[in-house]
């Protein structure tokens, strides 16, 4: 499976032996991928694989640390996005980087406008070169629309058009169809096949098998920042490339635990959002650590932040220990015993710019305060007690959080919140860039919290850290609860197959 | 990881509190309000008098009483650009109560409550609309101050009763006017407020970072309508005393002070972008305020050549640290 399949053309772009390090990270380790003329190779893998880093290296964003790129057998170094743009690779984001404010011709030329001799832009010239291969790709709409008039599956027209422009060789195609309805999915397979046919090297990365199995010609596996395996998708079916993309060595130990769980602490019933989830309803117990896991985009963050009051379902109900609580903000949700580390931790998890014990007492200040009043020595008392607890590294407890580890950070977010004595602490994505030691700190954690009687939700896209710590996984696909898993079910491949939306498995689940 | 060193314990803050103060903007500000009352009293012999210094401090008492609630305001990441015209909309509203018989105590409460819906009117469209407080407050500018303007025209409101005149004229004791007691007073009950309070830690989390100050349960809305309320409130407060200071109410009450009030803030060490700031920073920029202003008011500089040397003012004292640390840092290299 891992011999490169014989072609009768070589490659156009041949990664070898790339290399990305990051600090405490190695996003890739020694990895290859091939692009051959006139074909489409999916790059598969999971959350953290190192696709993100593969395209920001082929569009000159990252360089590598190692290995070397070729570009029709010839190694190439790209330094910036406007060195691969000069070799002729050109990427289509999920946001691909357009201007609301302009034309979409002036989009499509931006940088590169055909100009007169007074060096001016030839307004004329490049409106006829757009309409052109507008009407290659089979746009419908005109060259001097502006581009904020247009919906998404049309912006993507126009970044398509702007990859031809540039004469483009390879195009990479990072999740195209995230945000496109079934009909305008079509219309991009349509235009894959017309790329196919011009010749161009298609790069695709998707998470959803059976648009990898319809449009790629091609595979290229990778787990956790290596290479594990590529081919034909002719020579191969869903359950083997499931199983490249998940099996993996053990090498992180879960803490071993016995769930003592008791009565119901949590119980959601009918949550529905207008545009990011529908049909919610689950209940959590006390002692328990429930896992959801889904594909970005599953709406399981969106659900999280309405449990907490961030976002208003326009239906719902939550009741904790059985009683209904109506959550219309943080501050109610906090005074409900419901808490949430968020996953922007940056932005919403810590306030950089204040000192760590500030941050740690901020919901808690009715509890260290005086009929209003701040008590000083209250503060740095309970600030030192959970800082403790969790084992938080800082030079003082006066240090401005911004100057701590992104994994220091997440213990005085958790330290926050634990020192409010919630009933129920969500944790969206709590290990996501923070290093392994800082990693096995927080599960542990997490685990401890969960003997002492407090109910945890944990978000995730890692599956072996779903696996590893929840008692019971929720599986959200599309805004919607598709699968619950316990015990022997908790399989990578079963999650990975709900998460997906793969019908095919020997016995049918009940959603 | 580190089984040989002795229990781990975080100490509470490295610097001590002395060396902190000594390092602090506020530090640097009290120097430079020294070195101005040194030059004065050196480049004119009627600077140093009991009288004189006491008259001076008209110049600022007012103003900073609004940039006690401003400095909060700016902290938490918001603005109010409107506060001239609500003294001037207040004033005018007092100058309507006394043509119907006002006393002394209704005029009083009139000034206030006008201030107070002022900041009520700015704070629904920031807080509830979600509106910029910069735009929002560049409209209500106009607005307030237009409809003085169309309630009087180029009249003016007079006769005020003479015991309305002890807010701006009195005396409490020897030279100590009624205003110093005033601006003393807010100046305490604002910087407990913002020092001492859960509700001046709130507008820390707010400037600092309000989407995670939301996340931790703050009430964000609630504290910034609070915040404009207060702007109104104190804009009342000095409406009250400056009408009874002129005597009299024109249209053209106040024109111009809003930035001399954000001018304070900004000079007391506030981050004009929000998040940090204190009162007392505010209270030694208003004394330097003053007495630059006084003092050149006594060497005769026309008041447009004064506004100059605020100006240069401000931009000197906020590059001097910036400055400072640059030379340091080539010093090094």
């Amino acid at each position: 499976m891992t011999e490169r399949a014989a072609s009768a053309t070589a490659p156009v772009v041949s990664m070898d032996a790339i290399t990305k390090t990051f600090p405490g990270v190695k996003a890739l380790d020694r990895v290859r991928l091939d692009l051959y003329p006139g074909q489409v190779t999916a790059l598969v893998g999971e959350n953290g694989a190192g696709k993100s880093t593969t395209v920001k290296i082929l569009t000159g964003i990252y360089r590598p640390d190692g290995g070397t790129i070729r570009i029709n057998g010839d190694p190439i170094v790209l330094n910036t996005p406007n060195d691969a743009s000069e070799a002729g690779i050109t990427a289509i984001h999920q946001e691909t980087v357009l201007f609301d404010e302009l034309s979409v011709a002036e989009n499509i030329f931006i940088g590169h406008a055909p100009r007169t001799r007074w060096g001016l832009i030839d307004t004329a010239a490049m409106h006829r070169a757009a309409r052109k291969l507008l009407d290659e790709i089979g746009a419908p709409f005109g060259t001097h629309t502006q581009l904020r008039e247009l919906g998404i599956a049309s912006k993507h027209l126009v970044a398509i058009a702007r990859a031809l422009s540039v004469d483009a060789r390879v195009v990479i195609m990072d999740e195209p169809t995230a945000a496109l309805s079934h009909k305008e999915i079509e219309e991009l397979y349509e235009l894959v096949e017309t790329l196919k046919s011009q010749g161009k090297a298609i790069l695709f990365i998707s998470h959803k098998f059976d648009e990898i199995f319809r449009i790629a010609d091609r595979y290229t596996v990778f787990r956790d920042g290596a290479f594990v395996g590529d081919g034909l998708i002719a020579d191969i079916d869903e359950d083997a490339l499931v199983r490249m993309m998940v099996g993996r060595a053990v090498d992180h130990i879960f803490p071993q635990r016995d769930p003592v769980v008791g009565e119901d602490v949590l119980q959601v019933v009918g949550y529905d959002h207008p545009t990011e989830f529908a049909d919610i309803g689950f209940t959590l117990k006390r002692g328990e650590i429930l896992g959801f896991y889904g594909l970005v985009g599953a709406g399981r963050s969106e659900l999280m932040q309405a449990l907490f009051g961030i976002t208003r379902p326009s239906k719902g109900v939550t009741k904790v220990n059985g009683q209904i609580r109506v959550i219309r903000s943080p501050a109610a949700a906090v005074a409900s015993g419901i808490v949430y580390v968020p996953e922007d931790r940056g932005k919403q998890g810590a306030i950089i710019g204040l000192p760590i014990f500030q941050n740690i007492t901020l919901p808690s200040l009715r509890r260290t305060s005086r009929s209003g009043f701040l008590q000083l020595a209250e503060e740095l008392r309970l600030a030192r007690e959970y800082s403790e607890r969790l084992d938080l590294r800082a030079a003082s407890l006066d240090q401005d959080v911004g100057n701590l580890s992104g994994g220091n950070q997440q213990k005085v977010v958790i330290a926050k919140w634990l020192a409010t004595q919630p009933q129920v602490i969500i944790l969206d994505e709590p290990t996501k860039g923070i290093d392994i030691g800082s990693k096995a700190a927080v599960h542990e954690f997490m685990a401890e919290l969960a003997s002492q009687g407090l109910s945890v939700i944990m978000v995730s896209s890692e599956i072996p850290e779903v696996i590893g710590m929840s008692d019971r996984v929720i599986v959200m696909r599309d805004g919607r609860i598709v699968a619950e898993v316990t015990g022997d079910e908790m399989r990578p491949e079963t999650l990975v197959r709900h998460a997906a939306g793969i019908a095919a498995t020997p016995q049918k689940e009940e959603a | 990881m580190s089984d040989t060193l002795p229990e781990r314990r975080i100490p509470d803050r490295l610097n001590s509190r002395a060396y902190r103060l000594f390092r602090s903007w506020e530090a640097l500000l009290l120097a430079v309000a020294i070195a101005i009352f040194v030059v004065n009293s050196f480049a004119s012999p009627y600077f140093l008098s009991a009288w004189n210094l006491s008259d001076a401090t008209f110049n600022f008492t007012e103003k900073a009483m609004i940039a006690f609630a401003m400095a909060l305001l700016i902290i938490s990441g918001e603005i109010d650009l409107s506060v001239a015209s609500i003294i001037a909309l207040a004033s005018t509203a007092m100058g309507l109560a006394l043509q119907y018989g006002a006393g002394t105590p209704e005029l009083v409460v009139v000034g206030l409550v006008v201030g107070l819906l002022c900041g009520a009117f700015n704070a629904v469209f920031v807080t509830i609309l979600g509106l910029p407080s910069i735009v929002v407050t560049i409209g209500t500018m106009s607005l307030f101050r237009g409809i003085s303007y169309i309630i009087l025209g180029d009249d003016a409101f007079r006769g005020y009763p003479s015991s309305f005149a002890w807010f701006g004229q009195g005396y409490i004791y020897w030279v100590f006017t009624v205003e110093m007691l005033f601006f003393v007073v807010i100046a305490v009950i604002y910087g407990v407020v913002l020092h001492k309070t859960n509700f001046g830690r709130a507008v820390y989390a707010i400037g600092n970072n309000p989407t995670g100050a939301l996340f931790s349960g703050i009430r964000v809305q609630r504290v910034k309508f609070i915040l404009f309320l207060l702007t109104g409130l104190m804009s009342g407060v000095a409406a009250v005393c400056l009408t009874s200071r002129l005597g009299s109410t024109r249209p053209s009450i106040a024109q111009g002070m809003e930035l001399e009030v954000v001018t304070m803030v900004v000079l007391g060490g506030v981050n004009i972008l929000g998040g940090s700031g204190s009162i007392p920073g505010v209270v030694i920029a208003a004394f330097v305020m003053g007495l630059v202003t006084f003092g050149l008011g006594l060497l005769n500089v026309p008041g447009i050549v004064m506004s100059i040397f605020i100006g240069l003012l401000l931009i000197g004292v906020i590059a001097l640290p910036r400055l400072w640390t640059m030379l340091a840092r080539r010093a090094r290299s």
